[in-house]
């Protein structure tokens, strides 16, 4: 009895919580039978290659996608009833191209989910765009429109909408992409700084280094192939077995230092 | 000059109906319209509009006002394209067109059942602008009303889905509902802008002052006061030019708004390759 209740706190307490969870496409589960759980201002990556499921994954907390089954709770909720405390960065922005849209506009959206229909915007409103526009070191593009920016400052402009948020969990899908060396470490500063002031975070990425900067890692391969402490899950053997081939840079070369045998095989050029 | 240009709205009152009709269909296509620009809906605005047409033959087969066929026949089309995108594995492309083309033919075939009918075809399809009552005026004028409304109030829902249906799904404010509300008033515009310039022209109304203003606007507001404007434009010019050439109103008013956006994209390009050509000689002195 004291066991039950106590493992229900703890689900209501967690940043995400999954018991039993399928998500996927229906007839189509990519993850079957997951569980685990996150806790408060934890960060967890989600690993593995294209196709993995951990964009899918990402979706159902999001609660873009319904889970199949099982159950899965967000800051203790069903996903999306909170969505003013949970940011979330997708993968792509198809339409970002034709919008007559300023950089700043698109980073005051992030502020939409907690001001609602038609609440006003308030000075905590604009503290949180200013705030999230010079942090991601966007005040010189912030009046530029959208379709004037390079890939890399673009993604810089959603990263400052996700941040704008304030949220309290933040659901992060590629967030390096098409960022140069310097933009990816002032977004891993800007992620821990929110993670130390009490966020949680998930965040989809195939950059190892990005995962063991993460409290947990799940590796993924359209099933979970290892969840745990980073430091634990991010080795060799694991890795082989979701990407199938690990590899390290040596001077300016790529060296292979495993791959996975039993496949089909013929479709490696070696 | 002057009763050149404004003489033929002050002397007749057919004139000046019209374009009291043509400025409040603007206005409304505009608020749509650039909407449906910004989210590439152009092909369901299409499909919406010519998908009234059987709607309005059965309505006038049956001694009804045309408007309330069209707007019956709006909502089954927005029905079929609902039914078609949650449904068909096919691309949702193909099978609108085939849904409009659909019912284009269903229009057509229950128009020739009548023969008296066919002079009402070409006034469906093309609209009788100068014959509009102050009563249509009235209604343009409750949907023009109606459809600012909604768009200010829905205003944070339709740029997030402008921007990416999946960061206004998980902004609390699901896609699938506002780009519902979004289809109503593409249907609402077109149901009360059919008399005015026909049913295959509304759509150029729809798509083309918006299209033009996006060709400057650097915000969405701004995008639909230029819309307007140009709409206005095309409107008060259709009306002048089928005045003194005697051709058909709702037809100028529709070539003006496109050869309006033809001519501005012409400029732009223009100015554009002229400023490159600026820098380039800036960079080599």
């Amino acid at each position: 009895m004291s066991g039950a209740s106590g493992a229900v706190s703890a689900a209501v307490s967690a940043a995400v919580s999954a018991t039993g969870l399928s998500v996927g496409y229906a007839g189509d589960p990519v993850l079957a039978g997951l569980g685990f759980s996150l806790g408060r201002g934890q960060t967890l990556a989600l690993v593995g290659a294209n196709g993995s499921g951990k964009s899918t994954l990402l979706k159902a907390i999001a609660g873009l996608m319904r889970p199949l089954s099982g159950e899965l709770l967000v800051l203790g909720l069903a996903p999306l009833a909170a969505p003013e405390r949970v940011a979330y960065l997708g993968q792509f922005h198809p339409s970002g191209f034709v919008l007559p849209l300023r950089a700043s506009e698109v980073v005051r959206m992030g502020r939409f989910a907690a001001r609602g229909l038609l609440g006003k915007f308030g000075s905590e409103d604009e503290e949180a765009v200013r705030e999230a526009v010079a942090a991601v070191g966007i005040a010189d593009l912030a009046e530029k429109p959208l379709n004037e920016l390079s890939g890399g400052q673009r993604q810089r402009v959603f990263i400052a909408q996700a941040l704008a948020r304030r949220a309290d969990l933040l659901l992060l899908d590629e967030p390096e992409a098409n960022l140069d060396a310097a933009s990816r470490a002032t977004t891993r500063r800007l992620f821990s700084e929110a993670v130390a002031g009490g966020a949680s975070a998930v965040i989809a990425t195939h950059d190892i280094d990005a995962a063991a900067a993460c409290d947990f890692t799940m590796l993924l391969a359209r099933r979970l192939v290892a969840y745990g402490p980073s430091a634990d899950v991010l080795r060799t053997e694991a890795l082989l077995e979701t990407f199938g081939v690990v590899g390290r840079a040596e001077g300016d070369k790529v060296v292979v230092i495993g791959r996975e045998h039993g496949h089909d095989g013929c479709e490696h050029e070696d | 000059m002057i009763d050149f240009l404004f003489g033929p709205f002050l002397r007749n009152e057919f004139m000046l109906r019209a374009l009291a009709g043509g400025l409040l269909v603007s206005l409304s296509c505009a608020v749509v319209g650039t909407f449906v620009v910004l989210r590439g809906l152009a092909f369901i605005g299409d499909a919406l509009s010519h998908g009234v047409l059987p709607g309005v033959a059965i309505a006038l087969l049956l001694g009804l006002p045309g408007m309330v066929g069209a707007a019956a026949g709006s909502l089954a089309m927005i029905l079929g394209i609902g039914y078609i995108t949650r449904r068909s594995s096919l691309s949702s492309d193909t099978a609108i067109g085939l849904l409009f083309v659909g019912m284009l033919a269903l229009g057509v075939v229950i128009v020739s059942r009548s023969r008296s009918f066919s002079g009402d075809l070409i006034h469906i399809l093309f609209g009788e602008v100068l014959g509009i009552s102050w009563a249509d005026v009235a209604s343009q004028a409750a949907a023009a009303v109606a459809v600012s409304a909604v768009a200010l109030v829905c205003r944070r829902p339709f740029l997030l889905l402008s921007f990416s249906a999946e960061q206004a799904d998980v902004s609390g404010f699901p896609a699938k509902r506002y780009h519902g509300i979004m289809l109503l008033m593409i249907a609402l515009t077109v149901v009360v802008s059919f008399k005015t310039v026909g049913t295959l022209l509304v759509f150029g109304l729809l798509i083309a002052p918006a299209a033009s203003a996006a060709l400057f606007a650097k915000k969405t507001g701004s995008m639909m006061a230029f819309a307007w404007a140009f709409g206005a434009f095309s409107a008060y010019a259709g009306l002048l030019a089928s005045y003194y050439l005697n051709i058909a109103g709702g037809g100028s008013i529709a070539l003006v708004a496109t050869a309006l956006f033809f001519v501005l994209l012409a400029l732009k390009r223009a100015s554009a390759s002229r400023r490159a050509g600026a820098t380039a000689r800036g960079a080599r002195a």
